[in-house]
């Protein structure tokens, strides 16, 4: 007889994991089905060329929140990090680098005036990212209907702003919604150091330093500072590790795991899902559906559009989500140099976008679906802290590579070799001989991102961290508290609040809130 | 067309050639007929066509619908066309009512909602052949139209200019289009569509209106607008013809309880001040929603609205007294102000003072005694009576004409 579920989880990603261990600790019988052989979603570390690994998605830990570390107890199943607190090093065409450790910068020419300017703007951004935090803990507030629960959210965030002091406020008022760009050139000189710092308010986006949201995006990254990353983590095995670690967490609280089972249909009855349909032709019935799909994916492939609502429909349509990175992987034979980086010094993040109108540059052509030539690249060498990523004395590089638009005019297939070789040229004019040392490369466009890790637009989000597209406004409104207008259909990937990167609290969330609807659910 | 337009869209030199910005306002290919016509010259922009009040006498084009025939001009009426394999899908999708019933050659009446089950508008749908279908509505829709066919094979054009259109009203419109060479239209019946020719071209005939009157729609090409025009009324001479303007239909679909988009609701799509929208629940057309349906626009919300209970109740009165209760209050023994009239005419064929209202409730229930606060003036001196009035539900002015099949030949 087959075993009967409460829940079932679509999509073994790292947030759909999460979302089935909570609800497994609560005493649901529940099952993941996962698409693909492995866990973890784009929490994926996989061979690229023999003997060579990479973490093929994400490629760095930089906000794994620690309250969902602690609760699933992830560390006692097994995720253990390889290298933590990364430093950012700017790289210098010339070789005169800048290092970036937290809030404090040195090398290069950086002044004093730009050292001291630094502590101050990463204690006031710090403070502002406390608010975003005591939201992104919640599930989003509605404006409209609230009950009390969300009216005492909406009043802290209020409360919270207005406890940053009047002139906290009014400079959060001010910079919230203008550009990186704007913020960084008021206060800093250094071309290179703003060049390097605009990345963290754009990365894995379709923005540069002056669109709108990149302040956002930068306090967005700075949970991870909040949370006691100092820099970014490289977890012991890549970020494979991650995946397998939540897995084995929610398989100790019951949770039932199904790999190689693609689903292809959400069922649903007069409004109320009922089920899911596998490609094998399985039907699996349950009360409860919860998707780690991205929104798209959840209501135009698998429920269906025609099984939705015109309103809500034109607003899933319209969700912001085309990709416009990357992900290149090199296997060396032997560790390269890079101008001006220490060998001690290599294991660390590197970044090339030697300054702000250099990544502007970058994504313009982008915009109009062109190649870009002079890419900007998040760059590390895991296997320097990592030695089970390649045999011995062999590398791995992993490197986001932005900007590289989901919609290429020539068509991505005509110009994947291009853009590769554009990339090679980049890191030989900053790493000279690293040609050299290659054994394999591998390039994901948008479009492999796509198909590999079942996003759509290959949008590492599941959707722009916008201020259109967050609080109640992730996915689309009408998909808000995680809740759908299918009963029973819930979201809880990183379309949902409070969003992307390996975090965790959106399958938190969601869990949460199924579980406090109970038999309403 | 504009070769050379500044900011604003407007050339420096040249008025451009397209005809609304050349003519502000456009004229429909009847229009030469209609403008001779038209003797009061009286016209308003009816989505965007100048369209007539009035050709001689409101009363005497309004007894025209209900003792001969009455003309009227109705192209400015949205005109799409639902096109594709998955069209009548589509429409099960887009509107409330079950359209799978809706056989070729037939046509039926349907309003569209918002998600939140909310009306955007009403109209007639024709179901022209396997998969083609025609929607003929008040509101313009087209944006609309199209996000709801995402999904399906379908493809939606507009043809509100591409599509003249008539509409023939009255006990002797039957005999009128005998006369024009529309052999056996008189065993039409209701809601049907049947194909004729006229003048080597094809005329499709509906027996369809707005009166609640014995009545067709004639549908062509815009070549053969002025010459059907024409030739409907020398042929109907004999049969008391007159064209109709929209003040005359205005009272007869009053008369025959037939609400409007704009009057009796505000389409959905318009409103942006919240509660100000209706459901059909509150339109009193419950009967077009199909509960049954999976899946359409609003379903969830009506769902909800059904168990929860509606904000506003649709109610015909019959009001004391012969002065039209244009917009008057409505209200309880009591003395609250219970709701509002949308819609108001003395009837003269029912001889019935005739109001449709709003009633909020929960006082909509009890309509035990309500009174509608009405003010006429006379010479400048107002007066202010509180009319007593009551609940009727069924239509003012139903006659059997307007279903009996054959149709009356007089």
């Amino acid at each position: 007889m087959t075993k009967q579920y409460d829940v079932v989880v679509i999509g073994g990603g790292h947030n759909g994991l999460v979302c089935g261990a909570y609800l497994g600790r609560n005493g649901r019988k529940v099952l993941v089905v996962e698409a693909e052989s492995h866990l973890g979603g784009a929490s994926k570390t996989r061979e690229f060329s023999e003997g060579f690994k990479v973490s093929a998605g994400a490629h760095l830990l930089t906000m794994l929140n620690p309250e969902v570390r602690k609760d699933l107890r992830l560390d006692e199943h097994g995720l253990k990090m390889a290298a933590k607190d990364l430093k950012t090093i700017a790289l210098a065409a010339d070789g005169n680098n800048i290092t970036i450790d937290g809030d404090s910068i040195s090398g290069g020419d950086i002044s004093a005036k730009d050292q001291a300017t630094m502590k101050n703007f990463h204690k006031t951004m710090m403070r502002f990212t406390k608010l975003l935090a005591s939201a992104f803990r919640n599930r989003p507030p509605k404006l409209v209907e609230g009950d009390w629960h969300d009216r005492i959210n909406l009043m802290k965030l209020g409360l919270g702003m207005r406890m940053l002091g009047r002139e906290d406020m009014r400079e959060l008022m001010r910079v919230g919604l203008i550009n990186v760009y704007d913020v960084l050139h008021e206060r800093f000189d250094s071309e290179l150091l703003k060049g390097a710092l605009s990345l963290d308010g754009l990365l894995g986006s379709h923005m540069a330093p002056r669109s709108p949201n990149t302040v956002l995006g930068y306090l967005y990254r700075r949970l991870g500072d909040l949370w006691g990353y100092r820099g970014p983590s490289l977890p012991e095995g890549g970020m494979g590790a991650v995946g397998e670690a939540i897995a084995s967490a929610a398989k100790s609280m019951g949770v039932d795991i199904r790999t190689n089972s693609a689903v292809v249909s959400i069922n649903t009855d007069a409004g109320r899902a009922t089920g899911v349909t596998l490609a094998s032709g399985e039907v699996i019935e349950a009360r409860i559906i919860i998707s780690n799909a991205d929104p798209k994916n959840t209501f135009q492939k698998l429920v269906g559009i025609r099984n939705i609502e015109t309103d809500f429909a034109r607003r899933v349509e319209n969700i912001r989500m085309k990709g416009n990175v990357a992900k290149f992987h090199l296997a060396l034979d032997s560790l390269p140099e890079f101008k001006g980086v220490s060998s001690s010094e290599l294991g660390q993040r590197l970044v090339i976008a030697p300054d702000m109108d250099y990544v502007e540059r970058a994504f313009n052509p982008t915009k109009y679906g062109e190649l870009c030539t002079t890419p900007v690249m998040e760059i590390v060498i895991p296997s320097i802290h990592d030695r089970s990523l390649a045999p011995d004395g062999k590398h791995v590089l992993s490197a986001v590579v932005q900007y590289a638009p989901y919609t290429l005019k020539a068509g991505w297939e005509n110009e994947k070799e291009h853009f590769k070789q554009i990339v090679i040229d980049l890191l030989e004019q900053y790493a000279p001989g690293i040609q050299s040392k290659v054994v394999a490369s591998e390039l994901l466009t948008p479009e492999d991102i796509e198909s590999e890790f079942h996003i759509s637009g290959g949008h590492w989000h599941h959707g722009e961290i916008s201020f259109d597209q967050i609080l109640m406004m992730r996915g689309a409104y009408g998909s808000t508290q995680y809740g759908t207008p299918v009963d029973g259909l819930y979201l809880c990937g990183a379309g949902a609040h409070p969003g992307g990167n390996v975090m965790g609290l959106a399958g938190r969330n969601a869990a949460k809130e199924v579980i406090k609807r109970g038999a309403a659910a | 067309m504009i070769a050379d337009k500044n900011r604003l869209g407007f050339t420096n030199t040249n008025l451009s050639t397209e005809p609304h910005i050349e003519e502000q306002v456009l004229r429909t290919p009847f229009h030469e007929g209609v403008a001779k016509a038209c003797k009061t010259n009286h016209w308003f922009d009816w989505k965007g066509y100048t369209t007539p009040h009035s050709y001689t006498e409101v009363e005497f084009e309004y007894f025209a619908i209900r003792s001969s025939a009455a003309l009227f001009d109705l192209t400015p009426m949205t005109k799409y066309r639902i096109e594709g394999p998955d069209a009548t899908d589509y429409l099960n999708r887009l509107v409330t009512r079950n359209m799978s019933k809706v056989a070729v050659n037939r046509v039926a009446y349907a309003v569209w909602c918002n998600d939140d089950g909310q009306i955007m508008d009403d109209g007639t749908l024709f179901h022209l052949e396997e998969n083609v279908w025609r929607l003929c509505s008040q509101e313009r829709c087209l944006d609309w139209m199209r996000w709801s066919a995402m999904g399906f094979d379908v493809e939606i054009t507009d043809e509100t200019a591409d599509v003249a259109a008539l509409s023939l009203q009255g006990p002797t419109s039957c005999s009128v289009l005998r006369a024009l060479g529309c052999d056996g239209v008189e065993n039409l019946k209701p809601f049907g569509i049947a194909y004729f020719t006229f003048e080597g071209t094809e005329l499709a005939v509906s027996r369809t209106g707005f009166t609640g009157d014995l009545g067709y729609e004639l549908w062509t090409t815009n070549d053969k607008a002025m010459p059907l025009w024409s030739k409907l009324l020398e042929v109907g001479k004999d049969y008391m013809i007159h064209p109709m303007g929209a003040d005359a239909l205005d009272i007869a679909r009053i008369e025959a309880g037939f609400v409007q988009a704009g009057v009796d609701f505000m389409p959905a799509e318009v409103v942006i001040r919240p509660g100000r929208t209706r459901s059909p629940f509150e339109l009193g057309l419950d009967w077009l929603v199909d509960l049954k349906k999976p899946m359409f626009n609003g379903r969830k919300a009506l769902l909800k609205e059904k168990a929860e209970g509606s904000r506003y109740r649709f109610v015909k009165l019959d009001i004391d007294g012969n002065k039209p209760a244009s917009n008057s209050f409505i209200f309880n023994k009591s003395g609250d102000k219970v709701g509002t009239v949308t819609s108001a005419a003395w009837c003269p064929t029912a001889k019935s003072n005739v109001a449709f209202a709003s009633l909020e409730m929960p006082w909509g229930k009890d309509t035990d005694q309500l009174f509608a606060e009405i003010y006429y003036q006379r010479e400048l001196e107002w007066t202010r009576v509180l009319a007593p009035c009551t609940v009727s539900n069924k239509p003012t002015y139903d006659p059997a004409r307007r279903r009996i099949t054959p149709a009356g030949d007089c």
